[in-house]
């Protein structure tokens, strides 16, 4: 593609980008603050709910010692063709993961 | 007899330790149980800060699960800062280094996506550009422009349907995953961040904007890995996402 | 109505821990509610929600900045970037009052995310006014230090808390919080009167009274041992605790503190009126 002939396609499609926007509001895609409220903060002063238990066992956080039980959505949610961790499709290295601070 | 912080802390994490010697109740006998409600506070606080980061991995694993793991993970990987909102940096490769959690691949990246999320909500306000003020300019201007984006946005790359994953725990009704990869933006247009599946190549263009290049130049990036990239559809999401703060006449 | 009067203290009337759920029902009608208090480090993020609702709140409430993180008790030296986030907050928020805790929190640069007690001596003395006097000079402005919920005792201590304070606010010019819930946690778990306590207390450097709710256990001998969890209502005896108090020191900014099993604004706002009601019963 030329020079130009590449401009014009940008031109284009941000032509077409600018009338999206201006027609499909950003929220449209998700549902709004069902999850907000924990991304918020959670200092506080309080000691944790009255029992001197939780925390106290000597075996529990060894590393070892903790088993994975059957529980949670992982259970009902079946991704067969990546079960085993494979790559996807036409990416033979892994792939960098862009994670901006 | 004195007891050191380092003493008491080494104590608190490890209930295996004997509780210090010179901690007592108020007849001069050891603390015992008492010196547990410390043991207790860190344990208990700092598993509900990882369940309250991590509200989707704590959905996949289950309750019983999420607990065991924030009781190693949080001995492993004390805060390394007060501030409970930005903890869990570590998760992700913790998870991806369980062995128990070897055949759930994708847990590290949903981890990702959630501290992305995280530091969308927390980042700083910005004030979108006009979205005409793109439209003013001529293709060969367009081609030369960089352009900034707003702090709150986040671009992750997964091998996994990392999106689909999160909308499926998060919202009522959503589709089961499929297995296919997905990359993510997250804009923040108002105060809530906006996860949103990328076009393919699409976060290639978004980190060499990133990175300094101007639309014309990450264009070449992102099309040398996808000659198909589709830039209208990639530029609507961040127009959408008011995640363009600036633009910038190169040369 | 906006209240227009300043904000530059606290008014000695009720006040509440500011919960994000809670925003629209204060703003829309605060109740008993005349000033908040937010934990420093849940407003340390660089924008969004947290500091446009801070913002907001603060052009229409006194409002009061509680730290839980800077570790003043802490053996090693005060972590500079909290200092700096301190500063920062404090300086664009203008608030009415800064507290912190008489505890520490990290060592070794670990955060433990819990308020941790420390022993009364000579030694930890110094090193806590020389903290105090580090923050106070790097903030430009007088702090209130509170009283920790105490669930054990240090053999090596030499000092009660109420001197041990009374001292610190000498040497340094800190104001002091008294957390009268804490006080009645502490004195039933070492045994001791709650209300010889607040006798020995420095009523005249108290710039703030926490208040909040806290859980029973027992310890290894069967013996009642009180936790600080603020998760439910304030109990009979601390509320008589506040009334002992508040006839010695006269009015004061009561806060009342709930932090697990947050309730529903009404819940909270009752609360607040009923320390309303005790404030009303104190002469000026």
């Amino acid at each position: 593609m030329s020079t130009t002939a590449k401009s014009l396609a940008v031109a284009s499609a941000v032509a077409a980008a600018l009338t999206a926007a201006s027609t499909i509001p950003a929220a449209a895609a998700t549902k709004e603050k069902c999850y907000g409220v924990s991304l918020a903060g959670q200092n506080d002063c309080a000691a944790g709910p009255g029992t001197t238990c939780a925390g106290t066992s000597t075996v529990d956080y060894q590393g070892n010692a903790w088993t994975l039980v059957d529980a949670g959505t992982c259970e009902g949610m079946d991704l067969p063709a990546m079960a085993d961790g494979t790559e996807r499709k036409g990416s033979l290295e892994p792939l960098e993961r862009d994670l901006p601070a | 007899m004195s007891v050191t912080q380092a003493e008491f802390t080494r104590a608190m994490m490890d209930a295996g330790q004997q509780v210090p010697e010179g901690l007592v109740d108020h007849l001069a006998q050891p603390a015992g149980r008492r010196f547990s409600v410390y043991r207790n506070n860190v344990a208990v606080s700092l598993t509900e800060a990882m369940h309250s980061a991590f509200p989707v991995i704590a959905k996949l694993l289950g309750k019983q699960n999420m607990d065991g793991l924030a009781g190693i993970y949080l001995r492993r990987h004390p805060p390394s800062s007060p501030l409970m909102m930005f903890y869990g940096a570590h998760f992700p490769a913790f998870l991806e280094g369980m062995e128990q959690l070897r055949h759930l691949g994708y847990l590290g990246d949903v981890a990702r996506l959630e501290l992305a999320l995280r530091r969308a909500y927390h980042a700083a306000d910005a004030e979108p550009i006009a979205p005409e003020t793109l439209g003013a300019l001529t293709p060969d201007q367009l081609m030369n422009t960089r352009l900034a984006l707003a702090p709150a946005v986040q671009v992750l790359r997964s091998s996994w349907p990392i999106h689909a994953i999160w909308r499926y725990n998060t919202e009522d009704g959503a589709p089961k995953p499929e297995a296919q990869a997905q990359d993510v933006l997250i804009t923040r247009p108002d105060f809530d961040p906006i996860p949103q599946v990328l076009p393919p190549a699409g976060a290639i263009w978004i980190r060499a904007l990133r990175g300094g290049a101007s639309i014309g130049e990450a264009l070449e990036q992102a099309a040398a890995e996808n000659s198909a990239f589709d830039l209208g559809a990639t530029l609507a999401l961040i127009l959408q996402g008011g995640a363009i703060t600036g633009l910038e006449s190169k040369g | 109505m906006l209240d227009t009067a300043a904000h530059d203290r606290l008014p000695a009337a009720p006040g509440v821990g500011y919960k994000p759920q809670h925003f629209a029902q204060i703003t829309a009608d605060p109740g008993s509610v005349k000033w908040l208090e937010i934990h420093a480090e849940n407003y340390m993020g660089d924008g969004g929600r947290p500091i446009a609702q801070l913002r907001h709140l603060s052009e229409r409430f006194a409002m009061s900045v509680h730290g839980v993180g800077l570790s003043i008790g802490g053996e090693g030296p005060l972590d500079a970037d909290h200092l700096a986030r301190l500063k920062h907050l404090v300086g664009w928020l203008n608030p009415a009052s800064f507290s912190e805790h008489l505890a520490w929190s990290t060592h070794d640069s670990h955060f433990y995310n819990d308020l941790l007690p420390l022993p009364y001596t000579d030694a930890s003395l110094q090193r806590i006014c020389s903290h105090i006097n580090q923050l106070q000079d790097t903030i430009g402005r007088r702090m209130l230090l509170e009283n920790p919920s105490s669930y054990l005792a240090f053999v090596e201590s030499t000092w009660s808390e109420p001197e041990f304070l009374a001292e610190i606010s000498r040497r340094t010019g800190c104001g002091l919080l008294l957390d009268v819930n804490n006080v009645f946690v502490s004195a039933t778990n070492l045994d001791f009167s709650p209300q010889g306590y607040i006798d020995a207390f420095a009523l005249d450097k108290v710039g703030e009274i926490h208040l909040g709710g806290h859980d029973e256990d027992e310890d290894d001998h069967g013996r009642p041992l009180l936790i600080d969890s603020h998760g439910r209502e304030v109990v009979d005896p601390v509320w008589a605790l506040l009334d002992y108090t508040l006839a010695k020191s006269g009015p004061k900014p009561v806060l009342i503190e709930w932090d697990n099993d947050v309730p529903d604004w009404p819940v909270l706002e009752a609360e607040a009126a009923r320390a309303a009601t005790a404030l009303e019963r104190v002469p000026a």
